[in-house]
């Protein structure tokens, strides 16, 4: 492939065929409590989305510019994390100051973010996989995207399955697990397209 | 400390207040693990590692932790065991090391951790919150035991990589794909769900 068609080709495989909900099993907590809700659904995915693409980007520079140099590697956890939190804090004090309304629908999605276990993934995916700064984003901005779709198909399910009969067992939890498995056999078709390592 | 209050929260992390069934929490950084019986357990004794060791410092110092700074000491804590568990795990066991990718690392963010830290270990002794740690752990455990055992016997035929069923079974390879997971973890839920309904009816 070319080089500047990397990206590009990774941002796709990120929504598409490695969904990082659907094939990697990433952000499941907020995923299935959410997404009982449609409009919350939506803040939580723009929010997610937004958080990923930046925190890749930044987390890629941290790691190239102070681990690296330093052979701190093994501080990554540590270092991705507060790096995480400490910008979903600023973005939160940023969007509090600017807009009122921003705040009143994503202020309360905001720290649930820090432990969205999809945030630190995509860092370290990121950082095994080698990607450069570009790429990075791209995969952050698609993973998010993907997150999106994901989430926001299942609210879009789970209103139409509020009036059907579900067995006692499986209601809740159970059925949400249920579609997601039928979601990620659907999104399994996807998986001719492309493929990233 | 009086040993019904230790046998208690010993046991109740294992039945009905199981956080895997009762709270479906922190089941994001280890499901993706199940495929391969060997590394599910491998994963699982480092979680219960983290929940044990992380609790009982968290309930040590937990007098000197400021209300409002309690989450990133949390993580803290979370993340220095994490990093030793991926420091042994790469140092003895490099193969398991590199198949489980970026998973060890996501322990830091599986919410059972933050969630028995933040409803148990800042409100109990040190003692208590050890057993409470193992517990939780034990408890999560199993399920994805269980999980791994399903996943891997049905899509491969082969148990801690030593094949179990003969010629005549034909692989699902749904089990093996992420799908498969997802299923499992339903079905168990299901089942579990309905022990407990039918206990409750039996009850009245």
């Amino acid at each position: 492939m070319e080089n500047s068609m990397i990206p590009v080709a990774v941002f796709f495989a990120a929504v598409f065929t490695n969904n990082i909900l659907l094939t990697n099993y990433l952000g499941m907590c907020s995923f299935l409590s959410v997404s009982k809700d449609l409009k919350a659904s939506y803040g939580l995915g723009i929010a997610v989305t937004f958080v990923m693409a930046t925190t890749s980007a930044i987390n890629w520079a941290v790691y190239t510019f102070l681990l690296e140099p330093f052979n701190l590697e093994y501080l990554r956890f540590i270092v991705f994390i507060m790096v995480i939190a400490a910008f979903v804090q600023l973005v939160e004090m940023v969007i509090e100051r600017v807009s009122e309304s921003l705040y009143a629908a994503l202020g309360i999605f905001l720290p649930l973010i820090t432990v969205n276990c999809a945030i630190l993934g995509v860092s370290l995916f990121m950082v095994i996989r080698d990607y450069d700064l570009i790429t990075s984003f791209f995969f952050g901005l698609g993973s998010g995207l993907g997150w999106f779709l994901a989430i926001l198909s299942m609210a879009g399910i789970l209103q139409k399955l509020k009036k059907a009969r579900i067995p006692r067992g499986l209601e809740g939890p159970g059925i949400t697990l249920i579609i997601t498995g039928i979601m990620a056999m659907a999104f399994m078709g996807f998986s001719g397209i492309l493929t990233i390592g | 400390m009086a040993r019904g209050a230790a046998k208690k929260t010993f046991l109740k992390p294992l039945g009905r207040d199981n956080p895997v069934f009762a709270q479906i929490l922190g089941i994001c950084s280890t499901l993706a693990v199940t495929g391969k019986l060997e590394n599910t357990v491998v994963m699982c004794i480092g979680v219960i590692f983290v929940t044990t060791f992380s609790e009982g410092t968290l309930s040590l110092i937990r007098k000197w932790i400021p209300a409002r700074i309690r989450m990133m000491v949390e993580t803290l804590v979370i993340a220095t065991f994490v990093i030793i568990v991926d420091i042994v795990l790469r140092a003895f066991y490099p193969d398991i090391w590199r198949q489980l990718g970026p998973y060890v690392g996501l322990i830091i963010t599986n919410c059972i951790i933050m969630g028995r830290a933040e409803a148990f270990a800042l409100n109990n002794p040190p003692g208590l919150s050890l057993i409470d740690g193992l517990a939780s752990g034990l408890g999560y455990s199993y399920v994805l035991i269980v999980i791994a055992f399903f996943r891997e016997l049905m899509g491969t035929g082969q148990l801690w990589g030593v094949q179990i069923l003969g010629d005549w079974w034909t692989n699902w390879t749904i089990m093996v794909m992420p799908a498969g997971a997802f299923f499992m973890l339903a079905i168990f839920i299901w089942v579990v769900k309905g022990v407990f309904i039918q206990e409750e009816q039996h009850g009245k």
